[in-house]
């Protein structure tokens, strides 16, 4: 029960200092909808293309905008010495992890909803036929990158240039959930039936297992000073 | 272990067996049937790709025994084999492409093996710019160790992703798996040239051991002597 208040706490704490000055999630929004728009002027999909490109583009802008938003998450804790101050009470490493994490699952969220709408608009496409399976993959993908993410930004807010220092970091390690999320996407767009996709979606979801277990028994590591 | 098998003899046993290496890729194996002389490539590419490897997996248990023990020495062993490790890895990067071009007639495809090489090239990048760009030295270890268990784990994950991506879209272009019945003669080569580089990392392993020792001795002095340490 404990561990759950200290989850809780940290991410109701992350919410409330996002609803304050709402710098991270616009920033995050921003910056997927202007890969969003850039992409435009590098391709000009026609049509017929539009499906084949827009799963690769939506991720593209997924990836940017989580990293802007791992790095926010850990810089502003850094500036404010909010880190020290968490290490000093006498709870669980990892269950400031995990409220840490969820905090970024649900801004990342936001800005993937965003992104998809704008896509939707500025290329005619329409999301709802397969919204639920397209939702669904989105979902365990999001949750293996949030799950890296997160603390890849608590190492990365350790060095210099952080900026740079986490897509280095996270890029290859989340080549699996580029790859399965775009060809999840691909699939559920299209309209195919989920047994020709299916194993993407699982693949995501054990990535995102194995890797906020193996983050939980890590980040007391990342914390200790 | 610097008694019985000094550096110095160190280096010159593999200097020798490096040059033995030399030899049997070009005089003792047989030219190969179809990709002739350029096939020779093959053995330096091969016994590079497997150090490589096997330098990913000594960052892995340096870093997991790092975390464990706080020895520094285990972390000078991640750190090290990290450092030849990401030379051993480029050489592959290198070799694959002039060997690809004349046989395969490109440079380089994304087929799932060239892939995942190219990943573990990024990971090492990823491993090692963290290394230096630490702001507090004293936290350089254990982060780099997080970063190296969390690359290990990431591998098979990688590994299947590519796979099943690939196969998805099947490549025409690979043909002749100079893996399938290779004769005994390159057999030979390729494991001599293996052990020379097996030799070669493991001096330059001892060389980046010593430096970091010593490194580490200079600060303690100089700690004493109350000057001031840079990062």
């Amino acid at each position: 029960m404990h561990t759950l208040n200290v989850i809780s706490a940290v991410f109701m704490k992350d919410l409330r200092v996002e609803w304050r000055h709402r710098e991270t999630l616009a920033s995050m929004c921003i910056f997927g909808l202007l890969v969003v728009f850039l992409f435009n002027f590098a391709f000009e999909p026609a049509r017929e293309e539009t499906l084949r490109l827009l799963p690769g583009l939506i991720w593209i802008a997924f990836a940017f905008a989580g990293v802007l938003g791992f790095n926010r998450s850990f810089a502003a804790e850094r500036e404010n010495a909010g880190l020290e101050g968490m290490r000093l009470a006498p709870v669980d490493p990892g269950a400031i992890y995990l409220g840490k994490m969820l905090a970024n699952l649900f801004f990342m969220g936001i800005a993937e909803v965003v992104v998809v709408f704008a896509t939707s608009l500025w290329y005619n496409f329409s999301f709802f036929p397969s919204l639920g399976w397209f939702a669904l993959s989105t979902f365990f993908c999001t949750l293996g990158y949030v799950g890296v993410g997160t603390t890849f930004g608590a190492v990365a807010a350790n060095t210099r240039m952080r900026e740079v220092m986490l897509p280095v970091l996270q890029f290859p390690v989340a080549v699996p959930i580029f790859i399965a999320g775009v060809e999840a996407s691909t699939g559920a767009l299209k309209g195919d039936p989920v047994s020709d996709y299916g194993y993407w979606i699982k693949l995501a979801a054990g990535f995102g297992i194995i890797f906020v277990v193996l983050s939980y028994l890590l980040f007391e590591y990342v914390l200790e000073e | 272990m610097n008694k019985i098998f000094p550096p110095a003899l160190h280096l010159i046993v593999t200097y020798v067996w490096l040059l033995v290496a030399a030899y049997t890729i070009f005089f003792y194996a047989p030219q190969e049937a179809t990709m002739g002389e350029v096939q020779r490539i093959f053995y330096v590419h091969v016994s590079s790709a497997w150090t490589a490897m096997l330098a990913y997996f000594f960052i892995f248990l340096g870093s997991v025994a790092y975390l464990r023990k706080r020895r520094d020495a285990a972390d000078d062993f991640a750190h090290g084999a990290a450092e030849v490790g990401f030379v051993f890895c480029t050489c592959v990067l290198v070799t694959g492409p002039l060997w690809a071009k004349p046989v395969w007639g490109i440079w380089w495809t994304w087929d799932a093996r060239l892939t995942l090489t190219f990943v573990l090239w990024l990971l090492f990048v990823a491993y090692l710019m963290l290394r230096s760009y630490v702001i507090n030295p004293g936290r350089s270890a254990v982060l780099g160790a997080v970063v190296g268990i969390i690359g290990f784990v990431d591998v098979p994950v990688d590994y299947m992703a590519i796979r099943w991506w690939r196969t998805q879209h099947p490549q025409p272009v690979i043909a002749g798996g100079s893996d399938s019945g290779l004769d005994p003669r390159m057999w030979v080569a390729l494991f001599v040239t293996w052990g020379a580089f097996l030799c070669l990392f493991a001096y330059l392993m001892r060389q980046y051991l010593r430096l970091a020792s010593l490194r580490r001795e200079v600060g303690m002095m100089r700690r004493q002597r109350g000057v001031h340490v840079e990062a």
